[in-house]
């Protein structure tokens, strides 16, 4: 049993599936809902972290070129930059090329002037530009086809599933009590062995087995921008810091991070002040960031593991933990967690290694070398894509349910397929993790209804459902939109209040449905 | 901007023409006042065309109010700086009274019980509180109140809008209420609401509905479909289709753009420049300042001003941020015209809750301008700002009409006072 549908934990379930070992994925909300998508989906050169963590700067750079290889099609191979601003540490600027060199990072050094013709939107002030081999990935559609193929292969997946309980029998986990999280319906599993890779809950999940696991929780958040700004993946050629990054995805850009200590990887959401940091500061690289139009903000929870480090957080190591809990008194529990999405295949394999040591299994580690099967689930994901696939199909009955990402009913009525296949309900939140839906400027104002409406007419959604559906996701879009409401964005969003609110009254359905449920 | 861009003079600008832009241009006119009104009408589109009053008051309570002008009396006792309490509820009944009968003249009949708000079914299924209603929509809140067996007609091809949807989502409300769809285009193809009230203004299009429509009825004593029913032609082709189906008949308010809209549209762009009132539509104001000790200059145009008016007083019926009345940067809100103080919360942090459902609703939308009894904008101590300036509608302080459902009263009434402020500048 694996617990945890992030990148680790799906990854390490096409691992074993590869070596013939059955496994589970057990999974409390959906697939890549904590940090595996709440990041900027950046492959690593590794140069990031040359300057804190060498060794994970080795590891990024051999998995980059392992993925790059082998999934492709998750992967959009922009090439990076790493530019100085005046007033940066010149010792490190000077210093960036060797130590780049003594991790295996292959490094360009770049003409200020070449640069900026490679990207025009960069600042004028650039004093120092190197290349390196960053690429992006779509966190979403690479777990998504991790699991595919991991179920085609007979493994496993339950989402909105919680373990409960573990049971144990002498210095074993014999049962594990599991919780539906929307039903409350209660099942049990008797797996051999329990891997953990929870993320940053694996704490939490060590907990239910008596362990103390050191957790430390550094909340990173990132902005979207309307547009695309760059071509490349831009870095500011400095220690890891606030607003140093910007990352393209499909026909956006990200910028981020930021590094926030916070008491629970629950609850949390990107914040006013680190949204203005973030563009302050990445404005300072790429001028034009200053004045534009920002569609979203979101956050995640990188699952540290505290190594008595005090300060940044950006010190304790990014490298993985594989824990092996015999020697705590729990023969058959395994953690994993830390690291970073560029190695999550790794961290699989290493996890799996273990399991497969555990378990008598003898089939050596697949994922090195066999590609990634692309997946139909995982091919809506993609900004752009959905667009693509529409306008080839060309069917004039295929009408677009989302207008601002192009996204038309066929895709819809895929998604609503598999997730009735997983029997997950394809309620209007889980169509928008695992589709561009909602993602663009209208933010959810009109494809919400729309799609709300055409699962009614399928009678895929009864009663309230599809309404609660729609509460929940614009919520959830909420969250994302809060800090970056100025501008054209208040605009949008009146609008949004004004229908869904004004006219619709959803607030009072949604206070309804506060009191029924007994709380304030 | 030449020295010969063409002017124009009036005694009374309005600025504005959502609601209450043209609710003031029509008060004044109709009271004798010279009335120029510049805005651009294309967001009226966006209207559901239903009249609301006050429709929930308190907010914190989530209390959905059966009897307006109560909820209007408890919100002046509760709330002193609500815009309501700067007006006589008589004055307010008025102009409700007199906005309507406008309508009503001009082919789009309203429908409202002076002491019961309407409960109207939408698109989505869920129920809206509201003053006045179309007549076209009365049926619907009727039967609703009676739960008498219903049907509710979808077309195929139509986004947005699911005849399953309305009738599972009321399903606890009006359980007596069954659905179905009928297609008016070749299935598969997709069709937008103009088409389909395009198909239905024909004797044949209507035949071609009812026959569909018919053989579902069942037990259905009344017929919801949404607001597809002709676009501005004085309600005839709905009277038609509800004489041959030979049921009651309401249609239900969609998503925007809506038809509910365009006829507002329609109707005002008709029928105010026959008021007296010298419109222009297509332009917006995008610069003021002081004429002199005369009154005011408003340069109005669409990118670069094209028109001066010069007038003795003005109306800003501007709106929200939506509207282009307030504009909003990474620190404050602004009003881009005249730079009216304005009352708002402190700093973003403040502006929206952290739960978009929060009953009490967002303080950034109790921003704007803060006026007088006379409907004056006025500074922090209380004093008029600009002379001869006057403001209404959703650009006033202290009100949150998405969450009040106080929209359309706000609009007409706040110009009913804005327009007697007016009437006391102009004869000094």
């Amino acid at each position: 049993m694996i617990v945890g549908g992030g990148v680790t934990g799906v990854g390490l379930a096409r691992d074993l599936a590869l070596r013939g070992v059955r496994c589970v994925v057990v999974e409390k909300e959906d697939v890549a809902a904590g940090a595996s998508g709440g990041n900027h989906g950046l492959l690593h050169s590794g140069a990031r972290y040359i300057g804190s963590d060498p060794d994970a700067a080795r590891e990024c750079r051999e998995e980059n070129e392992v993925l790059k290889r082998l999934a492709p099609h998750c992967i959009e191979d922009t090439g990076g930059l790493f530019v100085a601003m005046p007033g940066d540490d010149e010792s490190y600027v000077a210093d960036f090329p060797s130590r780049c060199q003594r991790c295996g990072i292959s490094v360009e050094p770049l003409p200020v002037a070449e640069a900026r013709e490679r990207e025009p939107s960069l600042s004028p002030e650039i004093v120092a530009a190197y290349a390196v081999a960053d690429a992006t990935i779509d966190p979403f559609r690479l777990a998504l086809d991790n699991m595919a193929h991991a179920r085609t292969l007979g493994a496993r997946l339950l989402t909105r599933t919680q373990v409960a309980q573990f049971v144990f029998q002498g210095n074993r986990i014999a049962t594990v009590k599991l919780t539906n999280t929307r039903t409350g319906d209660e099942t049990t599993c008797t797996p051999d062995i329990v891997v953990n890779a929870a993320g940053a809950w694996a704490g939490k999940v060590a907990g239910l087995a008596g362990l103390h696991l050191p957790m430390v929780f550094s909340k990173g958040s990132m902005v979207i921008s309307q547009e695309r700004w760059t071509r490349r993946v831009v870095n500011r050629l400095r220690l890891a810091a606030d607003g140093d990054i910007v990352v393209p995805g499909g026909t956006v850009s990200i910028l981020g991070t930021t590094s926030v200590r916070v008491p629970s990887p629950d609850g949390v959401s990107p914040e006013i002040d680190e949204v203005d940091a973030i563009i302050d500061e990445c404005s300072l690289m790429v001028p034009a960031l200053a004045t534009a139009r920002y569609i979203r903000a979101y956050c995640g929870v990188r699952p540290l593991i505290e190594q008595g480090a005090q300060g940044d957080d950006r010190n304790v190591s990014r490298g993985y933990v594989l824990a092996d809990h015999e020697g705590s008194g729990v023969a058959n529990l395994i953690t994993i967690t830390g690291g970073k999405l560029t190695t999550f295949r790794l961290m699989a394999e290493k996890a799996a290694d273990l399991v497969c040591r555990r378990l008598g299994v003898e089939e050596p580690c697949r994922t090195r070398r066999e590609p990634l099967p692309e997946s139909s689930e995982g091919r809506w994901s993609e900004a752009g894509r959905g667009a693509r696939l529409w306008a080839k199909e060309a069917d004039p009955g295929d009408s677009l349910l989302c207008e601002c990402e192009m996204v038309p009913r066929s895709a819809v009525d895929d998604l609503v397929a598999t997730l009735r296949d997983q029997k997950e309900g394809p309620v209007l939140p889980a169509i928008g993790l695992r589709s561009r839906v909602g993602k663009g400027p209208c933010q959810g104002n009109f494809c919400s209804q729309r799609i709300t409406a055409h699962l009614y007419h399928r009678r895929e959604v009864h009663e309230k459902e599809g309404i609660d559906g729609m509460i929940e996701f614009l919520q959830e879009r909420w969250h994302g939109k809060r800090p970056l409401l100025w501008g054209q964005s208040l605009v949008q969003y009146e609008f949004q209040e004004a229908l869904h609110c004004g006219l619709f009254g959803l607030e009072l359905h949604a206070g309804r449905r506060r009191s029924e449920e007994g709380s304030p | 901007m030449s020295r010969h861009t063409p002017e124009m003079e009036c005694r009374l600008a309005v600025v504005g023409t959502g609601m209450a832009g043209l609710s003031a241009a029509l008060f004044a006119a109709r009271r004798g006042i010279d009335t120029v009104l510049v805005g651009m009408t294309g967001p009226l589109v966006f209207s559901s065309g239903l009249l609301d009053l006050m429709g929930v008051h308190p907010l914190e309570e989530g209390r959905v109010r059966e009897d307006p002008w109560e909820a209007v009396a408890e919100v002046r006792r509760d709330h002193p700086d609500h815009p309501y309490a700067r007006l006589d509820p008589a004055d307010m009944r008025k102009a409700m009274d007199e906005m309507v009968a406008f309508l009503g003249e001009n082919g789009l009949e309203y429908r409202l019980d002076p002491h019961r708000n309407q409960q109207v079914v939408t698109a989505l299924g869920t129920l809206k509180v509201t003053y006045g209603v179309p007549a076209t929509m009365m049926d619907g809140a009727r039967a609703l109140r009676r739960k008498d067996p219903g049907l509710i007609v979808g077309f195929e091809g139509l986004k947005g809008f699911s005849s399953r949807q309305v009738a599972e989502a009321l399903g606890a409300s009006w359980p007596a209420l069954r659905s179905c769809t009928v297609a008016l285009v070749p299935s598969g193809t997709e069709v937008f609401s103009q088409q389909i009230a395009e198909r239905l203004a024909t004797p044949q299009g209507r035949k071609d509905w009812i026959e569909a429509v018919r053989p579902r009825l069942g037990d259905a004593r009344v017929v919801g479909l949404p607001a597809v029913c002709g676009v501005y032609d004085g309600g005839a082709a709905f009277r038609a289709m509800r004489e041959e189906l030979g049921l009651p008949l309401f249609e239900i308010p969609t998503m925007p753009p809506t038809l509910t809209g365009l006829r507002l549209k329609a109707l005002f762009e008709q029928h105010l420049p026959s008021c007296g009132i010298r419109c222009r539509f297509q332009q917006k104001v995008l610069k003021a300042s002081m004429d002199g000790s005369k009154g005011l200059l408003l340069e109005c145009g669409v990118e670069e001003p094209v028109l001066r008016v010069r007038c003795r007083g003005a109306v800003l019926a501007t709106g929200r941020f939506f509207g282009r009345g307030l504009r909003a940067d990474r620190k404050e809100v602004v009003e881009p015209l005249f730079q009216l103080p304005l009352h708002q919360p402190e700093g973003r942090e403040q502006w929206h809750r952290r739960d978009f459902f929060h009953p009490a609703g967002h303080p950034v939308n109790r921003a704007g301008v803060v006026v007088d009894d006379l409907f004056r904008p006025v500074d922090a101590k209380g004093a008029p700002v600009v002379p001869g300036l006057f403001a209404a509608g959703s650009i006033l302080a202290h009100q949150d009409w998405m969450r009040m459902k106080c929209g359309a009263g706000l609009a007409i009434a706040t110009a009913y006072g804005a327009v007697q402020g007016s009437l006391r500048w102009l004869d000094r």
